[in-house]
């Protein structure tokens, strides 16, 4: 029987395919392995991770010249899908390393927890390759329906489930928004591939049905982006989720629809950036400022850096929308894309070693994390107390750290495109967000009294934590190897 | 599926745009049912309403381009939303065992 496509292909996306396969070797084994000896799948887990980074260059040299298009245009190879595929491939890792006894001693089975872990990773690897709506569709359903699964896993705790439900309720509504979107663009251009709809936009005339479907599908994205007004769900599902979940929720899922939002709207939607360049221009300024302001008035940390986050994917897309800044796509020039490559690398490592910290801290609940629990800390492990300070600080985009040379490349890339107004509004909203991270820090230096909370020694989460902080400060000091990477890692 | 029959534009006895309308109409039903409603169950069965709606609109644009990809879109949205039932229902079920209800709006140790 012949096959519709070349066997090659298999080869382009042969990582997923083996960390597919090792995700569901885990869950079997889980179903015989005993309650404990679980901690051997956690390692098993982490080397499915490994050996899917390992096949990546493979994968790449067996697709030849790159990008490479596989599957009747359905997935492509390129650099920036391998940018991508890595970074999701490195938060798994890290959301493993901080679970191993986050899981270990919860009353709950962590066999289908790391098999999920990895299904989620598979289906954010395929997103960051996915070059059709449908692949692109299908791959983020896969990577949603496990995050739903994973942020309900405590399923005895109340906050736990709400968590999950919540963001099950939202998610799939997002996900019918979208697809209505991808319908109408359907009905207008008559193609899915996204080099189909973006020559189909070159030549067809300006149409309201088309703008719609455009706004849509944006609106989707905004809503996995966690971007104002669709962010409602972030807080709390990070707050109830369990909180490695969260912290990967926080990093990973965003990474990647990060990814099919600039390989859609450039690559599918470009020519009609006119239209879509004012939706992303105001959801940017409001996420800004709904993430930064909202953060001011929370005491639950996890809460906190919810709305963290929710403001970094505002600055992040001012770097969507400078895309063009400095020359056409694809060039090194392309000033803004690069610049989100290097933000999100940045922001990764900070977000997780900010978590990391969270999660070495034994809370007296289920999710009842607080600022307080950070009381005189700096007497208890002034080490652990001086990473998060400096975690912090890239967070609120201070040098000499990551966080700052992203935040500063980003601005510069929105100055160039021509958005004066959100770069000032920017700038604005990183001095709010000096108040709210400076409250961990008095919570830690300045306060007296030892927080009644525990703090737990644990090598697994310090190897995390250290990494995430040898990053953050070698990309603050030394930034040119990663900018570098991120230039070649364009997209085509 | 043969080719030529495929890429002709076949001609329809119902008119494109009552397709069109009804699609739109499920869709607004749906989404009004997800905004409206606060029992978790129907919110669900509002989504699954508003992804039906998709489903006749990329069949009906699907016949008016002669075009299969459309309709190939349908099938992974019909098995997408039969796993998304099989996990959302486990997780109301969830809820359900830990509240002892699914009415939204009693969901509140999270702030909604």
């Amino acid at each position: 029987m012949a096959l519709p496509f070349p066997l090659s292909d298999l080869l382009v996306i042969l990582p997923e395919l083996i960390l597919s396969e090792l995700a569901l070797g885990i869950l079997l084994w889980a179903a015989v392995v005993k309650r404990e000896r679980e901690r051997a799948l956690a390692w098993a887990s982490l080397a499915s991770l490994a050996i899917a980074a390992a096949l990546l260059p493979v994968a790449a040299s067996f697709a030849g010249e790159l990008p490479r298009s596989a599957f009747g245009g359905m997935i492509a190879l390129d650099g920036f899908s391998l940018f991508f595929k890595a970074l999701t491939l490195l938060a798994a890792a890290v959301t493993i390393l901080f679970s191993l006894r986050f899981v270990g001693t919860s009353p709950y089975p962590g066999g289908e927890y790391y098999a999920l872990l990895l299904l989620t990773t598979v289906g954010m690897m395929f997103m960051a390759s996915g070059t059709h709506l449908v692949s692109i569709y299908v791959a983020l359903e896969l990577m949603a329906l496990s995050q739903y699964v994973l942020a309900g896993y405590f399923k005895q705790e109340t906050k736990s489930v709400e968590a999950a439900a919540k963001y099950f309720v939202l998610g799939a509504f997002s996900s019918g928004v979208l697809l209505y979107g991808l319908s109408l663009v359907y009905g207008a251009t008559g193609t899915l591939s996204l080099g189909g709809v973006s020559a189909a936009l070159e030549a067809a005339p300006r149409s309201t049905l088309l703008m719609v479907g455009v706004v849509l599908v944006a609106c989707g994205m905004l809503f996995k982006v966690a971007s104002a007004p669709f962010h409602v769900w972030a807080p709390d599902v990070y707050e109830g989720a369990p909180t490695p979940v969260s912290a990967f929720f926080a990093v990973g899922p965003k990474l990647a629809a990060y990814a099919i939002f600039a390989r859609i709207f450039f690559d599918g939607f470009g020519p009609r950036s006119d239209d879509w360049a004012p939706v992303l221009a105001a959801s940017a300024a409001l996420t800004m400022v709904v993430g930064n302001v909202g953060a001011l008035m929370q005491t639950n940390v996890k809460r906190l850096l919810g709305y963290s986050s929710i403001g970094h994917a505002g600055y992040a897309l001012l770097g969507l929308l400078a895309y063009r800044a400095g020359g056409a796509a694809g060039q090194p020039e392309a000033f803004g894309l690069w610049a989100i490559l290097f933000y999100l690398t940045a922001y990764l490592l900070m977000t997780f070693g900010a978590f990391g910290l969270v999660v070495l801290l034994e809370a007296k609940g289920y999710a009842t994390e607080s600022v307080d629990d950070f009381n005189g800390l700096w007497k208890r492990n002034p080490l652990a107390a001086g990473a998060m300070v400096v975690f912090l600080l890239s967070l609120a985009g201070i040098p000499p750290t990551a966080g700052f040379v992203g935040k500063y490349l980003l601005f510069s890339a929105a100055l160039k495109a021509g958005w004066p107004a959100l770069v000032v509004l920017g700038v604005l909203m990183s001095a709010v967000s000096l108040f709210y991270y400076f409250r961990i820090v008095r919570a830690m230096y300045l306060v007296d009294g030892e927080g009644e909370v525990r703090w737990r020694e644990e090598p697994a989460v310090a190897v995390a934590v250290g990494l995430c902080f040898a990053g953050t400060l070698a990309f603050g000091v030394l930034p040119q190897p990663l900018i570098a990477l991120a230039k070649s890692c364009l997209l085509p | 599926m043969e080719g030529a029959a495929m890429n002709a534009v076949v001609p329809m006895t119902v008119p494109l745009n009552a397709f069109l309308a009804v699609g739109t109409i499920l869709f607004v039903i749906g989404l009004a049912g997800v905004l409206l409603k606060r029992n978790a169950l129907s919110m669900f069965l509002s989504i699954e309403l508003m992804m039906n709606a998709v489903n006749l609109l990329f069949l009906a644009y699907a016949r008016m381009r002669g075009d299969a990809s459309g309709q190939m879109v349908v099938f992974f949205v019909i098995a997408v939303a039969a796993a998304e039932a099989a996990v959302g229902l486990a997780i109301f079920v969830a809820l359900f065992r830990a509240k002892r209800s699914i009415d939204v709006d009693e969901i509140a140790s999270l702030k909604w």
